[in-house]
């Protein structure tokens, strides 16, 4: 038996700290708070920047003329027509890739090491930088397939780089839909496809569209993708296979090169606001999915 | 009946393979890259190329040991930059935000992961750069200012993935903290981050990725000298960006030891993006 001293706890002083638990909470918020406020400042800076230096040079006739002079003179219309172009490509790929590869993933396949497959390689390629995307379609559209610097190089490797986006979007949204509405079209003895095509891809398109706009976004900004492969020269393309400046590289060239401040603040406003724009309705089209749903 | 059953299994072989276009296409860029970057790698020796700093590509020598080192430095400088004020706001936005404020904000912030990076890059170029000439030196174009433009590019990266991190801490941990009479930062540093490590690290991994995969940005405030920098106010060329301005105009070897210099980048991006994705499987 040991003596009861032993057992008995002396009362210990409380730990010395600097701050007490109430300071170091208002400590902590304060500085978060500060933070948070800077990091949202700087974002909100940059729109307002932009603004501000770009939006006095839009004009009727900026937009609406093609680029003079190396883009000293006229407008940006046919950067404009560039970027739609290389977009339209891009997407008319990628959607038809990506929301299939959704539907495989989620209606065909059990969780098996196809799907960790698929989903390993999609989640591998968003992170691929657009660099090493642009060497790649540099040397398989541009060189080996002989496509040159062409609209349609620049939309084949866009295509590649807005599939993951749209995969997971897509799946995101197929998941969603409610097993029963499959369950009501199988006991009706509806077959499997067309129970995906008439009940379950109408039922996610929402979810699928915002996945497409938010490609389409990605597409207009990009500019490392489309310098190698698609080219940079000014004129308008004709055909598939003429080389397109699009509205980022033309801003990339104007404001590296020196050409023209006034016209680089215009062309960045344009650029900002379409991109803002698009992703807004990405996002806006969401919210109304995820009201609907809740 | 038996036409239809036919058609099904048809379909369904059809959408397989188009499954397997994503892994495809990843599998064509591991290919070319390698086909065409490997060769000058052999002919150059991996360590010599690697480990040396002399380029001077159409003399044959293809040292890109400056460029690794200037890429990891912009890398860890945005994270410094990037880490902590990216993760204020996200702990701000999940734990003490209101709703409302969560809902206008979050958008917000993704909305801001839209802005094409030649513009982040140009206004590095016209504010920055002059401010850090006339306040600190040097010419301006230099690996600090590559790191503070890149720090603010990755915010939306990091700021998006860790909200989803912390929100999908279950509410019960942060009631039991507050319940043993934590305060709500306590309960914060204590519980909800460490619950919410691995995706709270998977956004930082992905970040880096971001980071030292950025090209038109950095070429643009990096001033693209070829040399090792010895001070952050020192103009620097990284991976990236010595790929951008040599394509244009490179042949032969010259271009092949481009490749090789994205093979290299490539191959870090690959085992950053699988360290990500197997981390969150692990969730």
């Amino acid at each position: 038996m040991s003596a009861p001293s032993a057992i008995v706890a002396r009362p210990q002083p409380p730990p010395r700290r600097l701050l007490g638990p109430a300071d170091a909470q208002r400590l902590a918020k304060a500085v978060l708070w500060g933070l948070t406020s800077l990091a949202l400042a700087i974002l909100v800076f940059i729109i307002g920047y932009i603004a501000w230096k770009g939006l006095p040079q839009i004009t009727a006739a900026f937009l609406s003329e093609p680029v003079r002079d190396m883009g000293r003179a006229g407008g940006i219309f046919s950067t404009v027509v560039s970027t739609a172009l290389v977009t339209a490509i891009a997407l008319a790929i990628a959607t038809p890739l990506g929301v299939g590869t959704a539907i495989y993933l989620t209606e065909y396949t059990r969780e098996g090491w196809l799907v960790s497959v698929v989903r390993f390689g999609a989640e591998c390629l968003a992170g691929v930088p657009s660099i090493i995307l642009g060497l790649f379609g540099f040397v398989l559209f541009v060189l080996k397939l002989g496509f040159g610097w062409s609209v349609l190089s620049g939309g084949l490797t866009l295509a590649v780089m807005v599939m993951p986006t749209i995969i997971r979007t897509s799946e995101e949204a197929i998941k969603t839909v409610p097993h029963e509405l499959r369950e009501v079209c199988y006991s009706l003895g509806v077959p499997k496809w067309p129970t995906i095509t008439r009940v379950v891809l109408p039922a996610a398109l929402p979810g699928i569209v915002t996945g497409i706009v938010l490609s389409v976004g990605r597409s207009v900004g990009e500019t490392a993708v489309v310098l190698f492969t698609a080219g940079a020269a000014v004129g308008t393309p004709h055909s598939p296979f003429d080389s397109g400046r699009t509205l980022a590289v033309h801003f990339y060239i104007l404001a590296r090169e020196g050409i023209s401040m006034p016209n680089a603040y215009g062309t960045a406003f344009v650029l900002v606001a379409a991109i803002l724009l698009i992703n807004t309705a990405a996002y806006a089209i969401m919210y109304g999915v995820m009201r609907k749903n809740a | 009946m038996e036409a239809s059953m036919e058609r099904q299994w048809w379909i369904e072989r059809a959408l397989m393979l188009v499954a397997l276009s994503a892994v495809g296409s990843l599998a064509l860029i591991t290919l070319f890259i390698f086909s065409e970057g490997l060769p000058v790698l052999a002919k150059a020796g991996l360590s010599n190329f690697l480990l040396s700093s002399h380029w001077a590509p159409t003399k044959g020598h293809f040292g890109i040991f400056a460029m690794i080192v200037s890429s990891v430095l912009a890398t860890l400088g945005a994270l410094a930059i990037g880490v902590p004020l990216g993760l204020a706001c996200a702990v701000v936005l999940a734990e003490f935000a209101t709703p409302t404020m969560r809902l206008i904000l979050k958008p917000a912030v993704e909305l801001l992961a839209g802005i094409p990076s030649v513009v982040y890059g140009f206004l590095g170029v016209v504010l920055l750069v002059p401010l850090i000439r006339d306040w600190l030196g040097g010419p301006g174009l230099s690996l600090l200012a590559v790191a503070l433009i890149l720090g603010v590019m990755i915010l939306p990266t990091i700021i998006s993935i860790s909200i989803d991190a912390l929100r999908a801490v279950p509410r019960t941990y942060r009631e039991a903290s507050l319940a043993v009479g934590a305060t709500q930062w306590q309960t914060i540093w204590r519980v909800v981050l460490p619950a919410a490590r691995s995706g709270v690290v998977t956004a930082i991994i992905l970040a880096m990725g971001r980071a030292i995969g950025e090209t038109m940005a950095v070429i643009m405030v990096a001033g693209n000298a070829l040399r090792l920098p010895h001070s952050p106010l020192d103009s620097v060329r990284t991976l990236t960006s010595n790929i951008a301005l040599e394509l244009g105009y490179a042949s032969g070897d010259h271009r092949a030891a481009l490749f090789a210099t994205g093979l290299v980048l490539f191959a870090v991006i690959l085992v950053l993006n699988a360290a990500a994705s197997l981390l969150r499987r692990q969730r």
